[in-house]
């Protein structure tokens, strides 16, 4: 630990085993904090229970981008060839669901894909090129092999002498305060 | 024994009897392929996938880049040549009207099919070795969906009007014909091309974001900064992160089964002899991943070589391959076989003569190079010699891409130059301008693909890292897993 920060963003401690990591996960978890987060090179599995983290949300984005596409194909191609310029082929009904239904179809599977690269986006609160943490000089190791547990000054229990015990505890390696 | 081990759950007694009857039985531990050898770390699989991008560029990069991008001209070429003169100079004239434009957009697009069966149906299966090779195979998709598009749009004949065939209002106010298997495709490949790109975008992210955090000149960092988005590692993120996979996968899967099946609807929803069969969608897509497949080993074998990739792309993930190349060869083998069995079966003298035909008449050249490039030189791939001579293994797929091709040839050009109104039969060749065009691609394809080399992380260092025996979270990391051995975590529980 260096000199008291000015402006302090968060307590950052690194580990290099991904056991030890993980059982420090779940105690940060247990110890009640809620503004704080890991940063892993990989996903890690099963990470997501450790820390208390309900199921994603991206499957609703999914699920609406599939449905707008289904319907917007199923729209298009009834008002382009059953009501705006109705076609005569074969003596067939100008729409039906059936034939234009390889159309629908990939609509609705371009949406969904949409949907859910915008769900990712939306829900990581992405694009933000600028974040308080970016500011840590050795930020790279999280792509490499460090994992970080971060925990926020904003957080109701944290307090940055006992945070900082709390996180030599729970077997950080090194801990370092990033400021903002 | 079968007492103890059929109870789902278990008294304390039941489970310290357990505990010692499996002591006492010593199951076999059953290894698990290891899919990053020669113990490196998570630092090293950083290190070789950066380093590629960030070494300096080789000289054999610049001599195949200029080398591919003179190529690439032909395609420019040829395309010239048929805008500014019409579509006569192309090979095309009654009977046959679709040459090598069709034949060559069905052979682009099916090379494309592996890398999404790798980057989705790999996924939904949990087959891990698809880590090192699913982001090369994902651009070879994505190139190859661009060569592919480049044939039907200048087919269409006047080629500034290839807009109509998107609904797309015009002066005339008609639409597009939604009964048409042609414009089905249109919204297959379009669609088909745009969830590759979002795919393949979208799991580069977190090593875009790792080569902008380890950028050292500005244009690097604005470059792979303003793609990464801002990416930061957050498990909070890798949750969503791998919700989205998941679903893309979930995704492409049907759809990437959707596409070729309406490629080959072109075919089998008309009613020519040797195109009207049911065959034509299972048995188009099987093909697609044969050749996808012969493509990817055809390009990976060689970069695997130059970048020292072994301990990425092992022999376990060759033999994966090779397995698969078996099996859809085999398919395409079978489906070959029950053609001509149903076009017999079926009774149809017309179906019957185009099968018959088709082997023996006047393209039956290109007919047996498709059999023996297609169903006898994968059966070699049984042996796992062969599998392991990664020249042989080459050569083969070599082969296969050699015989998909001329699959392709075989079905368009034999069922169209003989049929049913003998009078107009006709023989195809193609002009300099088709083969220009279609030798142009290959160009074209290879400028893609060594930028792609070049700029972008070639493997997902995050996926590779996740299959590691390091990652695992509870310490099981020795390489190996058995399905006897019980674990206990004391810790875990979310199994």
């Amino acid at each position: 630990m260096e000199h008291q920060p000015k402006a302090l963003y968060c307590l950052l401690g690194t580990f290099t085993k991904t056991p030890e990591f993980f059982e420090a996960a779940g105690k940060v978890r247990d110890a009640g904090y809620k503004k704080w987060d890991t940063f892993t090179p990989f996903p890690v599995h099963g990470l997501d229970a450790q820390m208390g983290m309900k199921r994603s949300k991206v499957p609703m984005f999914t699920f609406c981008g599939g449905l707008f596409g289904f319907c917007l194909g199923t729209l298009i191609t009834w008002y382009m060839n059953g009501w705006d310029y109705p076609l005569i082929v074969g003596g067939k009904p100008f729409w039906s669901p059936v034939f234009p239904f390889p159309v629908m179809y990939e609509l609705t599977i371009l949406n969904a894909a949409f949907g859910t690269l915008l769900g990712m986006f939306v829900m990581n609160m992405l694009p933000r090129h600028n974040h308080p943490l970016f500011n840590y000089p050795d930020f790279v190791r999280s792509n490499d092999d460090t994992f970080f547990i971060v925990i926020e000054k904003s957080d109701p229990k944290f307090n940055r002498e006992a945070t900082e015990a709390f996180l030599k505890e729970i077997g950080a390696e090194e801990i370092h305060a990033v400021e903002a | 024994m079968s007492h103890a081990t059929a109870e789902v759950t278990l008294t304390p007694e039941e489970q310290k009897a357990r505990s010692e009857l499996i002591a006492k039985a010593k199951p076999v531990d059953i290894p698990r392929p290891i899919l990053v050898t020669g113990g490196k770390d998570f630092h090293w699989v950083t290190e070789k996938i950066c380093g590629i991008v960030e070494g300096k560029t080789p000289l054999w990069w610049w001599i195949l880049f200029l080398t591919a991008a003179c190529m690439a001209t032909f395609t420019l070429f040829g395309l010239t040549w048929l805008v500014s003169t019409g579509v006569g100079v192309w090979g095309l004239a009654n009977p046959v009207n679709w040459g090598w434009a069709i034949v060559n957009f069905v052979f682009w697009i099916g090379i494309g099919h592996a890398g999404t069966l790798i980057s989705a149906i790999l996924c939904l299966l949990r087959q891990k070795w698809r880590t090192s090779i699913n982001r090369a195979a994902e651009a070879m998709t994505i190139f190859a969906v661009v060569c592919a598009g480049i044939f039907p749009l200048f087919h269409v004949g006047r080629v500034w009007f290839a807009w109509w065939l998107f609904p797309l209002p015009n002066s005339n106010w008609i639409w597009p014909q939604f009964r048409s298997p042609l414009e089905w495709d249109v919204f297959a490949v379009s669609t088909y091309g745009t969830v590759s790109v979002l795919f393949w975008y979208m799991g580069m992210i977190p090593d875009l974001a790792n080569l902008r955090d380890r950028a050292k000149v500005l244009w690097r960092k604005l470059f792979y900064g303003l793609f990464a988005m801002g990416w930061r590692n957050s498990n909070r993120h890798w949750r969503n992160y791998e919700m989205a996979y998941l679903l893309l996968a979930g995704l492409s899967t049907p759809l990437v089964l959707s596409v070729h099946t309406i490629v080959s609807f072109d075919f089998a929803a008309s009613n020519l002899p040797g195109w009207h069969t049911t065959i034509f969608p299972p048995y188009f897509v099987a093909g697609a991943i044969f050749s996808g497949f012969g493509m990817v080993l055809t390009l990976m074998l060689p970069l695997r070589a130059v970048y020292g990739l072994h301990n990425l792309i092992t022999q376990y993930h060759i033999d994966c391959m090779c397995k698969i190349i078996l099996a859809t060869g085999s398919m395409v083998g079978y489906a070959y076989a029950m053609e001509f069995f149903i076009a017999w079966y079926g009774g149809n003298p017309y179906e019957g003569f185009a099968f018959i035909n088709r082997a023996f008449g006047q393209y039956a050249w290109a007919y047996w190079i498709m059999i023996s490039c297609n169903v006898i030189s994968p059966q070699l791939f049984w042996f796992k010699w062969v599998r392991e001579n990664t020249w042989l293994v080459w050569i083969i797929c070599g082969f296969v891409n050699v015989g998909m091709w001329f699959e392709r040839f075989v079905i368009t050009v034999t069922s169209l130059a003989n049929d049913y109104l003998p009078s107009s039969w006709g023989y195809y060749s193609p002009t300099i301008v088709d083969i220009f065009t279609f030798f142009g691609t290959f160009g074209l394809f290879s400028v893609l693909f060594l930028l792609f080399v070049r700029f972008l992380p070639l493997m997902p260092m995050g996926e590779l890292k996740a299959v590691m025996p390091a990652a695992d979270a509870h310490g099981h990391g020795s390489g190996t897993q058995g399905q006897g051995v019980p674990h206990h975590d004391s810790e875990g529980g979310h199994h």
